[in-house]
């Protein structure tokens, strides 16, 4: 027995001896191989019926595309589309599809797909982004390359839309097993997957294009922020997807064999005021509250300064961007005398928020900066996402909460007085009606203004915008600097030997 | 002897059952509804209803209660709220890594112990064996994932020997399987090892001054000939219970070190289910992991029954 175990240990001290160095072959290190470590993992395939960021991040332009999609400057452009047309009364948009794409099943792609796919959303999707497509009225098959969509009323946020997972262009002969097996016309497959670990991706070979510079990728994901840090710094993975603690950015930046990529995304970090209960349904109150965060200050506490002040809901790569960081100057006695005229001198608020480490930094600022303007606020941190989505979301029992926005163009949502913003502006509502329906000039200036009426209204108190981090090897080249889509796009990578 | 084993294996059955019941109550009383987590930020009360009456969760508590068990007994564990697959199958490749990592932090912890146990014993009269005493009781302030972040630091950060984290399974390459799964078995097994190193000392030392060791020597053998030949086999009897409770503490100590050596385990399985509010996969998660650690217990007291003569007779 004991010889056994002897016999057991030394084989596993020659195995860990005659390893090389330095290398690591859990993902072969063969230059036609990458591995992207990510945070959150997608605990199925399929979009259609499982909400969350993680599956469109993996999936979106790598295996599934659209008829279009967004470019790193948040601009729609062709994709499986070549070219469209939009009628005079923009409710016709006639799609001329690109030739020869086949889908990874063999299956040819055509205008029956757009049909299909379009459908669907309306009739098997379950998740609740597929309003996204109510507007659509119908889909018509010109001919096999050629595709017109009508809509019920004019709406500049269909095209957008359609460069997210809801434009993802699907066969009839490959929806089987979305959960598993997903069929798309894009430059990779799924060839398998370790739950928990890894999700490996290989060109595909009927992909009309030439063939990726990776031809295997492993998309890794690590729960634990210092896990995936370490991943790269011992050469487990190539890539670091987006960094999630702000404070380790510098050990990478230091160490040669790394460049490190800084640029925006679409999550703006929210302080929420629920607009519709007391004290937060007075304007002045709501002001006061804007006026006594130092943003800046928060920044650098909860994020390590990385992040954009953006003072509203939108983003730099939004048509509409404008910088608003400036409308409330950190002023505690403004602060203090517009409390008073509300009446409101002292205040005690519930901040509930989601047990997340960004959330839980910047609660702490924002208590204390509160604090001496007379306000007292109790944290009460709540699981994420059950507690928070029941609780703040659903229930909307809170005062102030702290939370990322992810979506896209998500400004739209103060055009909803039931979300839990409780947030009901007829002028809001209007702007963002007619910014939709005009043409893209008047959605700019329409879009512009209703950031502005926010801003006064104080709705919210946009703390910061989440940088985008990317960490990789020098030999990786062409990552997307701006998280503006839902995708990770592998397809702009190439390396540099 | 056989009244006995049939007495405790009764009371393994009635453990458990009452065990899936609290598994069960615990489960259902969480915060948070898996429908709205599972569909995310803007679910219409009609997809709500809708998902929760797919899942099942909108029927009363005992009769979701007795369609689990109907369907665990018969092996089927149900289908996960969040991957919407079979958990049985995930169950058992998860509970394969995990009972992989627990097995060779065993190991460690045996080749650690072992050898320092017995050293500290003989000399513990003299500075090596307090060295290891003292040592070991270092090592068992060290909680497991302390211990997997400096391994981490040092062995594949640093010196970038060993991976930092991550799963390949033996079939599909048994070398990078060891790699793998060196850094996790040590951090796990050097804590257990320290605790166990003191069970083997005080074993030793009760058996060192035992007559049948003075008989042996005076028959002409080195100390320590008589100690392998004679004492060694004694000794381990108290160990081996020991390492039995031990397992369940090793199993606790795994679920952490999977997340900090990012490997798809079962513990990590229960953190991302509990936090998906994924209640049938936490039911099922849970209910293997109790029933794993009563089924130690139990093989334990059926062990002592059979080893230990003196029981024999008991009820």
């Amino acid at each position: 027995m004991k010889a056994r175990l002897l016999a057991a240990a030394l084989a596993l001290l020659l195995v860990a001896s005659g390893c090389s160095a330095g290398s690591s072959a859990f993902v072969p290190d063969d230059g036609s191989t990458l591995a992207v470590g990510f945070a959150a993992e997608p605990q199925n395939f399929d979009f259609t019926r499982t909400d969350g960021a993680a599956i469109p991040q993996a999936l979106l332009y790598n295996v599934y595309e659209g008829l279009v999609k967004l470019d790193d400057q948040g601009r729609v452009v062709p994709l499986l589309a070549d070219s469209w047309t939009v009628s005079p009364d923009r409710l016709v948009y006639d799609f001329t599809l690109k030739p020869g794409v086949l889908f990874s099943n063999g299956t040819e792609f055509t205008a029956e797909d757009v049909r299909f796919s379009i459908n669907r959303v309306k009739t098997d999707w379950t998740i609740s982004i597929k309003s996204k497509m109510d507007v659509v009225d119908r889909v018509e098959v010109l001919d096999p390359l050629h595709a017109r969509v009508v809509l019920t009323k004019p709406s500049n946020a269909w095209l957008f839309d359609m460069a997210s997972r809801v434009g993802a262009m699907f066969t009839p002969t490959g929806i089987a097993d979305l959960a598993n097996k997903p069929v798309g016309t894009g430059p990779y497959e799924v060839t398998s997957r370790r739950r928990g670990d890894s999700i490996v991706l290989q060109a595909n070979q009927r992909f009309r294009g030439p063939e990726p510079a990776y031809r295997t990728v492993y998309l890794k994901y690590y729960k634990d922020p210092t896990a995936l840090n370490n991943a790269l710094l011992s050469n487990g993975i190539d890539v670091i997807g987006t960094i999630t603690a702000p404070d380790s950015i510098p050990q990478f930046e230091a160490d040669s064999r790394f460049n490190v990529i800084q640029g925006t995304t679409n999550s703006e970090v929210v302080l929420a005021f629920n607009n519709k209960k007391e004290p937060l349904n007075d304007v002045r109150v709501r002001r006061a509250l804007t006026l006594a965060i130092d943003r800046k200050a928060l920044l650098d506490t909860a994020w390590a300064g990385r992040g954009t002040l953006i003072g509203s809901m939108v983003p730099p790569t939004d048509p509409w961007y404008e910088d608003l960081s400036a409308a409330y100057p950190h002023d505690p006695d403004q602060a203090r005398a517009l409390l008073a005229e509300a009446g409101k001198p002292q205040l005690n608020l519930r901040l509930r928020i989601p047990n997340l480490p960004y959330a839980i930094s910047s609660a702490q600022v924002v208590q204390s900066q509160l604090a001496e303007v007379g306000v007292s606020v109790t944290i009460e941190p709540l699981d994420f996402p059950a507690v928070w989505l029941k609780q703040v979301f659903t229930d909307h029992d809170y005062d102030l909460s702290i939370i990322q926005h992810v979506e896209a163009r998500d400004i739209t949502t103060f055009g909803r007085p039931s979300f839990y913003w409780g947030y009901d502006s007829k002028t809001t509502q209007d702007l963002l009606a007619q910014a939709d329906r005009g043409t893209p000039e008047e959605q700019v200036t329409a879009m512009r203004e209703v950031a502005r009426t926010l801003s006064a209204d104080a709705a919210a108190d946009w703390l910061f915008l989440f940088p985008n981090v990317v960490a990789a090897k020098k030999k990786v080249t062409g990552l997307v600097r701006n998280q503006v889509s839902e995708s990770f796009d592998l397809t702009t990578l190439g390396r540099s030997e | 002897m056989t009244a006995r084993i049939l007495r405790r294996t009764a009371i393994f059955a009635v453990s458990l059952l009452a065990a899936s019941i609290v598994v069960f109550v615990f489960t259902a009383v969480l915060p948070g509804d898996p429908a709205q987590v599972a569909l995310g930020v803007n679910a219409t009360p009609e997809l709500l209803a809708q998902t929760r009456a797919e899942f099942g969760i909108d029927r009363p508590l005992v009769t979701q209660y007795l369609d689990w068990m109907g369907g665990v007994l018969t092996g089927d564990f149900g289908n996960s709220y969040v991957t919407r697959d079979a958990i049985g199958p995930e169950l058992a490749d998860r509970l394969g890594v995990t009972l992989w990592l627990v097995g060779a932090g065993m190991l460690v912890a045996v080749l650690i112990a072992i050898p320092f146990g017995v050293l500290a014993a003989v000399r513990h009269r003299r500075a090596s064996g307090t060295v290891v005493s003292a040592a070991s009781q270092l090592g068992i302030a060290v909680p497991a994932f302390l211990a997997g972040i400096l391994l981490v630091q040092v062995f594949a950060v640093r010196l970038q020997w060993l991976p930092s984290g991550g799963w390949t399974p033996p079939v599909q390459d048994p070398g990078e399987f060891l790699r793998g799964l060196i850094l996790p078995a040590l951090s796990l097994g050097v804590v257990q090892g320290a605790v166990l190193t003191r069970y083997v000392r005080s074993s030793v030392l009760d058996v060192l001054g035992e007559d049948y060791l003075r008989t042996a020597r005076s028959k002409g053998l080195m100390p320590g000939q008589a100690l392998i030949r004679h004492g060694l086999r004694n000794a381990a009897i108290p160990v081996v219970t020991v390492l039995g409770l031990q397992l369940t503490t090793l199993l606790v100590g795994a679920v952490v070190v999977e997340r900090v050596f990012v490997l798809p385990g079962l513990g990590s399985m229960l953190l991302d289910a509990v936090s998906a509010r994924d209640l049938l996969t936490v039911q099922g998660i849970v209910l293997v992991l109790v029933a794993g650690a009563l089924l130690v217990n139990f093989l334990v007291d059926v062990l002592y029954t059979v080893l230990d003569p003196k029981l024999r007779g008991a009820r």
